[in-house]
């Protein structure tokens, strides 16, 4: 009780604030040249208040306050206590605290951080930063209010869902929330230098760090979600092209064009516009994202109840920015007049502007395959869906121009350039055709679309490890990403052509036998934990090879609520996966396995983490250097 | 006659605009290939042409009709009008159960007879395919 009133006022408090701070710097911005200290004591205060609020809501998680709604819906007395702290955010209103906290957070760090720049311009990020700020608190307090009480105060809470009662995805959200909610500084950022024509090569190299540390959040937040999806929904896949998946990527693919613009206009000073529109759409796409998931439109385990009043007040404010930054676009915007014409087709903002086309179809390809269905239903009231077929078709085909253009343009100078080391660059690539053609012949039927792509995956890995050798490229952060890209593709490429699955029902005791594996399904054991019960089945695997390996995947019956779920069990080696999750069918005494073999799966997480180590090593870079 | 600077703008708009027109000819094509259906027992019973391509199917699974073997699993999907029969191949999620609400993805054998290779996932128990929801609304 007490700790909801107080988190309670302390959002009302927190709103207050915001307006104030609104009034004082549009005071501050009209009058003086010297920051109105005020300011500072504010922002800071209004964090403070979030914290409390936020504190307050986790200690009623804690304590298992039923009085609390939020508690009452999502929480359970006999949940471990590391779920009843992260089913804080596991839930519509906790998240949007959160939210709400990494937004005042950010605006804190970017006052503090932010010393080069002129008073005007961090005055006005701050007003558009609390434009968001307002919509958010609001949102909040009037449709999802995270203290509402409950009277009379329940016994028992109705539990987490317990697929969402895992480590990975405990910090899933509060990661993706960094990148999500970085964007919003580029945006207000990209707002009030268009406002003040300000679009410049020292505002490209401060607000590149942000672009940065968003994009390695973003990154790592989709990575931990993936890697939830492969070991806890049991479909052996890490990317399933569903929805929710996909608006967490569309922003991520805007903000990595942005990433490599955004490098462009810190060196030459061109591409402004379009530099400002990547920001404006990156936090659109953002919030697209959050309007899609909670307004109940898409179904998935990210909605937590479909309230269309949710939905509409999202849609208005999303509108609103849209309007708001469109506006600002267009009637501040100038282009620079010193807007130099000396683009020649071989050079590094070619390739960089190859690269923002590529990344901008793949962006409409994801997009479009995303919201078609939604207007549709709209429409004609037709329901239909689009599976990974549409997105495959669409993008791998791409993929090959891609990666080669990948493979060379980092070697390219600015303005204008030869290509040097022509030798390797052939070479590289008749050993990649040649190799690839020796994998893929061995398994595929599809040969030659999958020998081309694998050799320019190929290709682009052997071009970014040489790199590393050759003390001439030295951006070594940028070759890492794009080394651990080369990898990703190549890890994925191999995942699919040479996973193997195998699907049965079978009872306790049989044994099923194929060409390749004898799946030998042995016993089950029954265990009771706190709040599950726990059937393990044990299984051996005989292989060709006659090696024999023992997997164990397991059902939990949670009690509340009653949920059953499958534990895959997962054998990892730096090869392959070994992948056995069961399902048990209502009133049977058939178990349904799924087996599955997938090649380099750890290579997959491991590219991605070097993906973000790149961009990591950057951030870190830059900083030295000033 | 032009200055180089305006033939390279005139020049980037060109191919700005061949991009565009080819990404949405190949976008809308790859669509009409790739969409898949969704349809209640009720809809497909009613069809005048059987729907030769991939399609979805959505309602209840009936009370007592799960029966199961070694290769495979059969089950009925009712909207409480109409009834469709589906044999299924492949791995079950975690809230398959009889009277809850299920959507089955798979082809046509006549029009009581779905052969699927896919039933999807929910995740939470209060969770209902909008599809579904839809359709039992109707009834």
């Amino acid at each position: 009780m007490l700790y909801s009133s107080i988190g309670y006022y302390a959002l009302i408090l927190g709103l207050g604030i915001s307006l104030i701070l609104v009034y004082f710097s549009i005071k501050n911005f009209q009058n003086s040249s010297t920051l109105n200290t005020k300011i500072l004591s504010f922002t800071f205060l209004q964090f403070f208040l979030v914290v409390i609020s936020f504190v307050s809501l986790v200690i009623s998680f804690v304590l298992s306050d039923f009085s609390n709604e939020t508690v009452f819906n999502n929480s359970h007395t006999t949940k471990p206590l590391f779920y009843k702290i992260a089913g804080t955010w596991g839930n519509h209103e906790g998240s949007l605290l959160l939210w709400l906290l990494v937004l005042t957070l950010f605006i804190l760090i970017f006052f503090l951080k932010t010393k080069n720049q002129p008073l005007k311009y961090k005055l006005l990020t701050l007003i558009f930063q609390q434009i968001i700020i307002i919509g958010f608190f609001l949102f909040l307090i009037q449709t999802s209010n995270p203290f509402n009480f409950i009277f009379p105060t329940p016994e028992e809470g109705m539990g987490l869902n317990p697929i969402l009662q895992d480590p990975a995805l405990a910090i899933h959200p509060p990661i993706l929330y960094l990148g999500y909610v970085g964007s919003s500084i580029i945006f207000s950022s990209a707002l009030a230098a268009t406002y003040l024509n300000l679009v410049s090569k020292v505002w490209a190299s401060h607000i590149k760090k942000w672009i940065i540390a968003s994009w390695v959040f973003l990154t790592l937040g989709i990575l931990l979600g993936s890697i939830w999806a492969y070991y806890e929904l049991g479909w052996g896949g890490f990317w399933f092209w569903d929805p929710v998946e996909n608006v967490s990527l569309m922003p991520w693919l805007a903000l990595t064009t942005l990433l490599h613009c955004i490098i462009v206009l810190e060196k030459k000073q061109v591409l402004t516009s379009w530099v400002i529109i990547l920001s404006i759409s990156t936090f659109t796409l953002s919030m697209c994202g959050t309007f899609l998931v909670r307004s109940g439109i898409l179904n998935s385990v990210h909605t937590f109840a479909n309230d269309p009043e949710r939905g509409l007040f999202i849609l208005v404010f999303l509108f609103s920015l849209i309007f708001i930054s469109l506006f600002i676009f267009f009637f501040f915007h100038k282009s620079s007049p010193n807007n130099s014409n000396s683009f020649f087709w071989l050079s590094k903002e070619t390739s960089i502007i190859i690269n923002n086309w590529f990344m901008m179809y793949f962006l409409s390809v994801v997009l479009i395959g995303t919201i078609y269905p939604i207007f549709l239903e709209v429409l004609s009231s037709q329901k239909i869906s689009v599976g990974p077929p549409f997105y495959h078709k669409l993008i791998i085909p791409f993929l090959i121009p891609f990666l080669m253009a990948m493979a060379i343009g980092p070697k390219l100078k600015w303005i204008k350039s030869n290509i040097v080391d022509k030798f390797y660059l052939v070479l590289f690539f008749a050993i990649s055709i040649v190799l690839s053609f020796l994998i893929v012949k061995k398994f595929s039927t599809n040969l030659l679309i999958n020998t081309i792509l694998v050799s320019s995956a190929l290709y682009l890995f052997f071009i970014t490890l040489r790199d590393f050798f050759i003390r001439k490229y030295s951006n070594i952060s940028q070759n890492i990403a794009h080394f651990g890209f080369s990898l990703l593709i190549l890890s994925i490429l191999l995942n699919n052509l040479f996973s193997s699955e195998i699907i049965t029902n079978l009872k306790v005791g049989e044994t099923f036998t194929s060409s390749k594996t004898k799946i030998v399904f042995k016993n089950i054991n029954q265990k009771q934990e706190k709040n599950y019960k726990s059937i393990i089945a044990n299984f051996s695997i005989e292989n060709i090879n006659e090696t024999i390996e023992d997997l164990s995947p397991e059902l939990r019956i949670y009690n509340q609520p009653n949920i059953v779920t499958s534990e895959a069990d997962i054998k990892t080696t730096l090869l392959s996966d070994k992948f056995i999750v069961i399902n048990i069918v209502q009133n049977q005494d058939y178990f349904n396995v799924r087996y599955q073999v997938k090649p380099f799966m750890l290579w997959i997480w491991i590219s991605v983490i070097l993906i973000s180590f790149g961009g990591l090593l950057s951030f870190f870079k830059r900083e030295h250097e000033k | 006659m032009y200055g180089r600077k305006v033939k390279l703008r005139f020049l980037f708009v060109v191919i700005i605009f061949i991009t565009l027109v080819l990404t949405v000819f190949l976008v809308l094509k790859s669509l009409e290939e790739n969409v898949v259906y969704f349809q209640s027992p009720s809809e497909i019973n009613s069809s005048i042409e059987l729907n030769k391509s991939k399609i979805r199917v959505g309602g209840m699974v009936k009370k007592n009709s799960i029966s199961i073997n070694s290769n495979e699993i059969n089950f009925i999907i009712t909207d409480f009008k109409n009834e469709i029969n589906v044999t299924f191949t492949g791995a079950v999620p975690n809230l398959f159960e009889e009277e809850k609400g299920v959507v089955a993805e798979g082809f046509l054998k006549d029009r009581n007879v779905l052969s699927a290779s896919k039933i999807l996932a929910k995740h939470d128990e209060n969770y209902m395919p909008p599809e579904v929801k839809a359709a039992l609304e109707d009834k």
